[in-house]
């Protein structure tokens, strides 16, 4: 079974926020909405100060609260794991932004595309597909891979099927120790972040 | 992280979500408090089904889509939004129906029990705040509800069987608020805390025993219950709202590969 995870390898990301114009552009969402962030992070006192740069953005959690509450059925979880939302259905309650452990959602009357109801990350899933029906491999072919991974200029971001001991992404997590963001929730978040080599 | 993004209070739900807890809450805990202490009155049962009705429609006016409102049901099995708003039906329709036929009323305060019970779960189930998702969050909130609506009946009757619900309301308040206070420890609500035990609990106890002298002592006693705890859910909901944040647990080892 497919399940598309996301991989950011921390050591390489510079911060350089391409990834997040990158899916501005192809999403196109609106000024203050920004589906793929980078956070810019300080940890320790001078001298001893280290410096990390963390993308974030909707984690396609294996157990999402946003699904679980959201009252209208519009955001569902695909058998590919991909947590997508149906804006015709949506009511824009906002109860799916505070469900979600990760800030990824947003709700903007800005928004050309989507006004007024919910938004985030979708994995870039149109080109997902798209890809997948032309037979190409996502992660590996570009035009199938969502758009922050095709723009990431230290090749930071990684996307694959995590389900698949053979994929890109399940190599990078077999040779090198990882974490998931907020883990203890019991949310199951498919974004790994990367941080050292394996022991 | 001494530099980095810190949570944020949520900015999706504002007053007007929080006017559905409070005024929902005082709502519905009349209805219970009706059903109670007089149940051949009708004034407290349209009370409680017009200020249902009024946070019900504060939180409407919040959504983005309000004319897709009806989609609000689709999903049972799992929101707890979707739920409320399947039991506030049901609390409308028993509500207006105990007007007619106060034997009724049991029922619709056994919905409107249900209605706070509701909602004392949407917040648990808000993962993203803290605040809310504290499972002591549920009590707290269904038992402002009945001390609300406790402290609203004494307006319409300062019966012996309505001062004794309003004490024993009360009293179930504070331990919930307690309860609820050891769990979180959140400073946006250390005030509003104090104001209810203080002046929602033990100047309202008082007040409503002075009430068997000075009848309007009983109505100050509702009105304090009343006004801390409306102004707990509003800062629980607008202040205390602080979000998850972000989470480093490894610095990225870097000159490794």
């Amino acid at each position: 079974m497919t399940r598309w995870a996301m991989v950011a390898d921390l050591r390489r990301c510079v911060g350089c926020q391409t990834c997040t114009a990158a899916c501005r552009q192809t999403n196109e969402t609106p000024p203050g909405v920004q589906w793929r962030r980078v956070l810019d992070m300080e940890v320790g006192e001078y001298p001893d100060v280290r410096r990390a740069f963390l993308p974030v953005g909707c984690m396609h959690c294996d157990d999402p609260p946003c699904m679980h509450v959201c009252p209208s059925t519009a955001t569902r979880k695909r058998a590919d794991g991909i947590v997508t939302i149906d804006y015709d259905l949506c009511i824009g309650c906002g109860y799916c932004a505070v469900a979600c452990p990760y800030q990824a959602r947003y709700k903007s009357s800005e928004d050309a595309l989507r006004p007024d109801v919910a938004t985030k990350c979708t994995f870039c899933v149109e080109r997902v597909d798209a890809g997948l029906a032309k037979g190409l491999q996502p992660g590996v072919d570009p035009e199938a891979t969502p758009a922050c991974v095709n723009s990431c200029i230290a090749q930071a971001l990684h996307f694959g099927d995590v389900e698949d001991p053979a994929s890109n992404i399940s190599a990078l997590l077999a040779e090198n120790q990882h974490f998931r963001m907020h883990e203890e929730l019991g949310t199951g978040p498919r974004f790994y972040y990367l941080w050292d080599k394996a022991p | 992280m001494s530099f980095g993004p810190q949570a944020w209070i949520q900015q999706h739900w504002d007053a007007r979500a929080a006017l559905n807890f409070m005024l929902g809450g005082a709502g519905a805990g009349l209805m219970v408090a009706a059903a109670l202490a007089y149940p051949d009155s009708r004034a407290p049962v349209m009370l409680s089904l017009v200020l249902v009705a009024a946070g019900l429609g504060a939180v409407w006016l919040e959504t983005g889509k309000k004319l897709r409102a009806i989609n609000v049901l689709f999903n049972p099995f799992t929101s707890w939004m979707t739920r409320e708003s399947f039991v506030a039906l049901l609390l409308f329709a028993l509500g207006a129906a105990a007007l007619w036929r106060a034997q009724l009323l049991p029922a619709a305060a056994a919905a409107a029990l249900a209605f706070v019970y509701c909602q004392g779960r949407i917040l648990r189930a808000s993962k993203g705040i803290p605040a809310w998702r504290a499972p002591q969050v549920t009590l707290l909130i269904v038992s402002t509800a009945l001390a609300e609506g406790a402290g609203l009946a004494l307006f319409f009757t300062t019966a012996p069987l309505a001062v004794g619900w309003f004490g024993l309301a009360l009293v179930l308040r504070a331990i919930a608020w307690t309860r609820y206070r050891e769990a979180t420890r959140n400073p946006a609500l250390e005030a509003p805390g104090k104001a209810l035990v203080q002046l929602g609990t033990l100047a309202a106890l008082v007040l409503a025993l002075a009430g068997a002298w000075v009848p309007a002592s009983a109505q100050l006693a509702g009105f304090l219950a009343l006004a801390t705890g409306l102004w707990l859910k509003l800062a629980l909901v607008t202040r205390a709202s602080l979000n998850q944040g972000f989470n480093l647990p490894r610095l990225p080892v870097r000159g490794a590969r």
